[in-house]
């Protein structure tokens, strides 16, 4: 699984490492999936009395309160009021990480604090408690632009970028091929949406519950009929790197409500 | 809530006497051609309210006509009522035509609730009939019902 | 306790029709669905839920296994004193759960 990651890397790199793509859906035409949905979804979206992702946000704010590990310290101890210390945070993860020299996301950033800082265990993958913190603090970008940095990430973009493109699974269909050659149309009864995360950790009415972009994105691998990636693999952060740096400009809804 | 005996040939005559006998205006609860899953919808409808008739009318029943996905499918039931200590809505039930069980929700309501309106969310398992049926403070009962088609997402995760 | 989320505006006249949003989280299984090993997953949903005011019934229903997860109700109540609504919810395997709401009439 690592080597053929670092394969991907390697192909990357001996190629010319650019920015710019002719596939991309040019700015002034790219939608967040929002505008894709009926009155009725985007009615639950937009009211936070009645978004069901409030319950994990506040789930979220308890746990940003909450001591825990042997530094028997809260993730307030040290960021004060998230309302002012993460506000924009979100709109700029995947970032890079200096210590590991790679990408990381925002539930791998809120799992680092928790082990290195609080001295506590790790979240699970798609916990609710990591689910709920991941949230509550991208909640605190709601409404602002998606600005990913990528000056120092740009190898981890491009293979996020080939994983886009590449075909795969059964069906030998890429990422591309739906939602950059074909949004808009629909597919099995629902529209094709451009494939921005926008909304993440949002909650899929198919979930029932409120899900991370990785779980979204095994869904997709799945329903390509390919094999997903394991949890944490770092293909899922260089595509999450892409598509956050493909959506740029769009504003973070978290928490959307998707079908 | 769920009745022991199942449904007996026995309630079914019952609902077919019972349905004749008002059967001027109460057009909905007729059986139609897919005759299976209404006698279910039919029957649980008899179990909750009993042998009176029902009439179409006064209801508003507000569910979008397709739904992006059946797990979460918003509802609103109004009945024009004018709420007064001396006529109010007493319940509004709700119930559906293809899930494996017909009830979905009855809510009480009363004189102090002002106005008889309610939303929730419903899971529909398939494309089908919903109906929504209020019980009046004399006694009466009045329905409204709905065809909503279910569409599935694609990339799912099973 | 399973989180809930209560809408109740803080404020209101005498004799107010207010709209009151009560939203809680809970899978709601239905019962009728397999696990990946073929065993059905049994029922756990809530099957009832009341609200008072001021200790007097104005609300409740009886929710069975159509009901979507993390059900959300809203229902309608005359504003007619301060004081207190409470929210109780109960269902399969001992669930229980309750909030409660200040509401000041003038």
């Amino acid at each position: 699984m690592i080597s053929r990651f670092l394969l991907l890397l390697g192909g990357a790199l001996a190629g010319v490492a650019s920015l710019a793509s002719a596939a991309e859906i040019p700015a002034a035409e790219r939608r967040s999936a929002y505008e894709l949905m009926s009155r009725e979804t985007k009615a639950m979206q937009d009211d936070d009395t009645a978004n069901p992702g409030t319950l994990w946000v506040l789930d979220g704010e308890a746990l940003w309160g909450t001591k825990a590990g042997t530094a028997d310290k809260a993730c307030a101890d040290c960021h004060g009021d998230a309302r002012q210390s993460m506000k924009g945070v979100a709109a700029r993860y995947p970032a890079f990480d200096s210590a590991r020299r790679r990408p990381i996301d925002l539930e791998q950033r809120i799992n680092i604090c928790r082990t290195e800082r609080q001295k506590a265990s790790a979240f699970a993958s798609e916990s609710k408690e990591l689910l709920a913190l991941t949230a509550y603090v991208a909640l605190q970008s709601r409404g602002m632009p998606i600005s990913i940095a990528a000056d120092r990430m740009v190898e981890f973009l491009d293979v996020g970028r080939s994983l886009f493109h590449r075909r795969q699974g059964q069906l030998n269909l890429s990422c591309s091929q739906c939602h950059d050659d074909n949004w808009g149309k629909t597919l099995a009864g629902n529209a094709i949406p451009q494939g921005h995360p926008t909304g993440y950790p949002l909650y899929r009415l198919e979930w029932q519950a409120l899900g991370s972009l990785q779980r979204r994105l095994r869904n997709c691998m799945i329903g390509m009929r390919a094999e997903p990636y394991a949890y944490g693999a770092p293909e899922y952060v260089a595509l999450e790197l892409y598509l956050m740096w493909r959506a740029r400009g769009l504003v973070v809804e978290t928490p959307a409500v998707r079908p | 809530m769920t009745d022991q005996r199942g449904t007996t040939r026995r309630d079914v005559l019952k609902a077919a006497t019972a349905l004749a006998a008002g059967a001027g205006t109460a057009t909905l609860l007729t059986a139609p051609a897919d005759a299976a899953p209404a006698n279910a919808m039919q029957a649980a409808i008899r179990r909750v309210i009993g042998e009176a008739p029902v009439q179409p009318g006064k209801v508003t029943l507000d569910i979008p006509p397709l739904v992006e996905n059946g797990n979460t499918v918003p509802c609103s039931v109004v009945v024009d009522s004018p709420m007064t200590a001396t006529d109010y809505v007493k319940a509004i039930h709700i119930f559906n035509e293809k899930n494996p069980q017909p009830n979905v929700i009855t809510m009480h309501l009363g004189p102090r609730a002002g106005r008889a309106s309610v939303s929730t969310r419903i899971r529909l398992a398939d494309t089908q009939t919903i109906v929504a049926i209020a019980e009046l403070s004399d006694g009466s009962f009045w329905s409204a019902s709905t065809n909503v088609i279910i569409t599935l997402g694609a990339c799912l995760e099973d | 306790m399973a989180r809930a989320l209560i809408n109740v505006p803080a404020k209101a006249k005498r004799g107010e029709i207010i709209a009151i949003k009560t939203l809680i989280s809970h899978v709601m299984e239905t019962g009728f669905r397999y696990s990946n090993t073929g065993q059905i997953i049994p029922r756990n949903i809530i099957t009832f839920f009341e609200c008072t005011y001021n200790g007097e019934k104005i609300f409740s229903a009886e929710l069975h296994a159509a009901m979507a997860a993390n059900p959300f109700i809203t229902f309608h109540t005359v504003a007619t004193e301060s004081g207190k609504l409470e929210f109780t919810w109960t269902g399969d395997n001992g669930f229980s759960a309750s909030e409660t709401a200040t509401i000041t009439v003038e």
